[in-house]
């Protein structure tokens, strides 16, 4: 009765007319690409999830140091774009470089802040030859047994954090014949983090009083704070990520405890949530808002202008980063990454807004430069929402080697897969 | 003594889950929708007392706060719920997944990803001593005020006619509409209600939790784990499965398996499952077998 159902040979022409049009409309834009007047870099961070809030300082930073770098003449005389996209997790990470890579084009990737997810990542880009620029992923084994040729880290690893923050707990003598109690998140970079501190407790005579892993969806940490007030510890150290930071700090001072308190693994939006009286104990950071530099008050300016507020240590990051791969481009009049990584491993020397400037280590691509330890001020020394704490001196000290933080080959040794 | 305290605290922990639970346990009884974007107007709630206090106090916002949310949720039910009474669940479960993914995402474009400060108000620090028991003098009045908010929910249902017409209306509501009464002005009421105490859940924990857009999806799982758990259609089959599940979850941390202690929440659901696959308490629905 009807026709409509009948297979003819011209409309399975058409069929396949349409399908080979419709395949051939993503082609204009790859020739795009390989022609433009642009050069493309890819940016990958957390923009959801417990990670999101900090990942928004990343997009912040990378937009603000794009717009320098064009406003000063851009890459090679072309202009710079950035394809910014919401990592999620490490399965969508490696699914969205991969897509970056090969339709887009991009020069190299920069950033992420989850240790698992820069795996994934950097899986990828060895793949396909591409330099990844990590600027938020802590763990040792990313720079140990998982590093690649082809990643680089800005953000300091688990140990550089441990050592900087160690150095005041030594000099407070918290250490020693002390016991510490520990809450650490469940996931790569917690159980990373743990294995470095306990390595540094053991190394300097100290000992645990208790050691939690928690959950990365635990909210509430009533039942830690009951263990803890009843195990009397002469430390209470915090190794969570993301917003839990800001919950245990809150509920710490919501139940009164008093125990000294500090931390392995630290962001300043996370003080600055948990806000004037809650914020409490030492922390390590590659940088904060107040250091005295005249490229970091640039730096703080720029950035209040266009967002109302000061950055934190993930903004310097993903700043740091991009201005980083500019600078070495315009020296080397390429995008290969091959080009861009042999002159990465020859030592280059960068700015990066402190008071020395600082390189890739060889052996293991990790950036070589100053930490800080910074330590909550109490409510009554607090003249505002952003200056809730005072900094040590850089980390380590003038006339020491940079290195000197940094985790030794015999604890944490690389060897670079070909 | 520590197993005590941990008991304790757990069953208090179970408290928070419950003003979510209930209302999640409420709107899909009665409508037959799963409100995924539960969590959502939990956020909101939070983020309200972030923008009333400095008006109105927290006590003020207390009361303001929840109730806003309930009015935007009574909007939410007379514009989009209304619409997917009688259809597949599937498409709620699509409009309401929806509705939590743009009400975050709104939260972030109105007061960005980064987590907000907000404090326990002076007068409400300290800590009480139950004999030996010491603890947060903020969570035993966020204990009292959740208490009285069930009871009098219990009150509204059992002892009211409102009440009598929404338990007629989950068993049968072809029934109670054949009598000549209009489920409809009962929905809106029973979703403002719910949607509210989530608001009100997001008041409470605002001083001690951290205030971020995505806030609402780390309680709507725990909610549902208790739902289920629980059983649909009873009240008390909610009430103790939060406290169940905030008890697990305390005595695992007490234990040593801090870890597992949410695995171990969905073990009991699925426990609960395998033997009481209505859950706890829940009741026989002609509609939901």
């Amino acid at each position: 009765m009807s026709n409509q159902q009948h297979f003819t040979r011209r409309g399975l022409m058409k069929a396949a007319g349409g399908i080979v049009l419709a395949s051939g409309l993503s082609a204009p834009a790859i020739l795009r690409a390989q022609t433009s007047e642009v050069i493309r870099i890819g940016h990958l961070t957390p923009r959801t999830g417990f990670l999101g809030p900090l990942g928004e300082y990343a997009v912040m930073a990378v937009d603000l140091a794009v717009e320098e770098i064009n406003a000063s003449g851009g890459m090679m005389g072309r202009k710079l774009e950035v394809l910014k996209e919401d990592s999620v997790n490490p399965q969508t990470a490696s699914t969205k470089a991969e897509r970056m890579i090969e339709r887009d084009k991009v020069a190299c990737i920069l950033g992420e802040i989850s240790s698992a997810s820069c795996l994934t990542i950097a899986q990828v880009a060895q793949r396909n030859k591409v330099l990844y620029i990590n600027t938020g992923g802590n763990s040792d084994a990313l720079r140990g047994s998982d590093c690649k040729r082809y990643m680089f880290h800005i953000e300091s690893q688990n140990s550089m954090y441990v050592k900087t923050a160690g150095r005041s707990f030594l000099r407070d003598g918290l250490v020693k014949g002390k016991r510490w109690y520990s809450l650490t998140a469940d996931y790569a970079f917690g159980h990373d983090l743990l294995k470095v501190a306990k390595r540094f407790m053991e190394g300097n005579g100290g000992n645990f009083a208790g050691d939690d892993l928690v959950p990365t969806d635990a909210t509430d940490f009533s039942a830690y704070l009951l263990k803890i007030r009843e195990a009397k510890p002469d430390l209470v150290i915090i190794n969570l990520a993301g917003t839990q930071t800001t919950n245990f700090l809150k509920q710490y001072a919501e139940f009164g405890l008093t125990f000294p308190v500090g931390g392995f693994g630290f962001d300043t939006a996370l003080a600055w949530a948990a806000g004037k009286g809650n914020f409490v104990g030492t922390w390590p950071v590659v940088w904060h808002h107040l250091l005295d530099t005249p490229g970091s008050k640039n730096f703080v300016a720029a950035f209040t202008k266009k967002y109302g507020k000061p950055p934190e240590n993930q903004a310097w990051g993903d700043y740091v980063a991009a201005k980083i791969v500019a600078q070495t481009v315009n020296d080397l009049k390429s995008t290969d990454s091959t080009k861009i990584i042999e002159h990465f491993e020859k030592g280059a020397k960068f700015d990066l807004l402190k008071t020395r400037q600082g390189y890739f280590r060889a052996s293991d691509h990790q950036l070589m430069h100053e930490m800080y330890a910074v330590t909550a001020l109490t409510a009554d020394k607090i003249n505002n929402q952003w200056d809730i704490f005072t900094s040590s001196p850089p980390v380590p000290g003038p006339d020491e080697n940079l290195e000197g933080i940094a985790a030794t080959k015999e604890e944490n040794s690389c060897t670079f897969p070909t | 003594m520590l197993l005590m305290q941990q008991i304790l605290n757990g069953l208090l922990d179970g408290v928070y889950y419950l003003l979510i639970a209930l209302g999640l346990s409420l709107i899909f009884s009665l409508g037959g929708i799963v409100n995924l974007a539960h969590g959502a107007f939990y956020a909101i709630g939070a983020y309200m007392t972030l923008v009333l206090s400095p008006y109105l106090g927290f006590a003020g916002s207390l009361v303001a706060a929840p109730v806003a949310v309930a009015l935007l949720g009574m909007v939410i039910e007379r514009t989009l719920f209304r619409r997917f009474y009688r259809s597949d669940p599937i498409l709620s479960l699509l409009l309401t997944f929806g509705l939590a993914m743009i009400a975050e995402q709104a939260l972030r474009m109105i007061f960005g990803a980064a987590p907000l400060s907000f404090s326990i108000p002076s007068w409400l620090r300290g800590q009480v001593a139950l004999g030996s028991f010491i603890y947060s003098f903020y969570r035993v009045v966020l204990l009292g005020i959740a208490a009285a908010c069930v009871a009098g929910l219990w009150l509204l249902l059992q002892k009211t006619s409102f009440g009598r017409v929404v338990r007629a209306g989950v068993q049968n509501p072809d029934m109670v509409g054949a009598l000549g009464i209009s489920l409809q002005p009962y929905m809106s009421v029973v979703a403002a209600i719910g949607i509210g105490l989530a608001g009100l859940a997001g008041v409470l924990l605002a001083p001690i939790y951290s205030i971020h857009p995505a806030m609402g999806q780390e309680i709507i799982t725990p909610a549902f784990v208790v739902v289920v758990i629980g059983g649909l259609g009873s009240f008390w089959g909610v009430v103790a499965a939060a406290l169940l599940v905030g008890l697990v979850r305390g005595v695992m941390v007490g234990i040593g398996y801090s870890a597992a202690s949410t695995a171990a929440i969905y073990l009991l659901m699925l426990l609960v499952l395998l033997f009481r696959p209505r859950g706890l308490f829940g009741e026989r629905i002609l509609r939901f077998e």
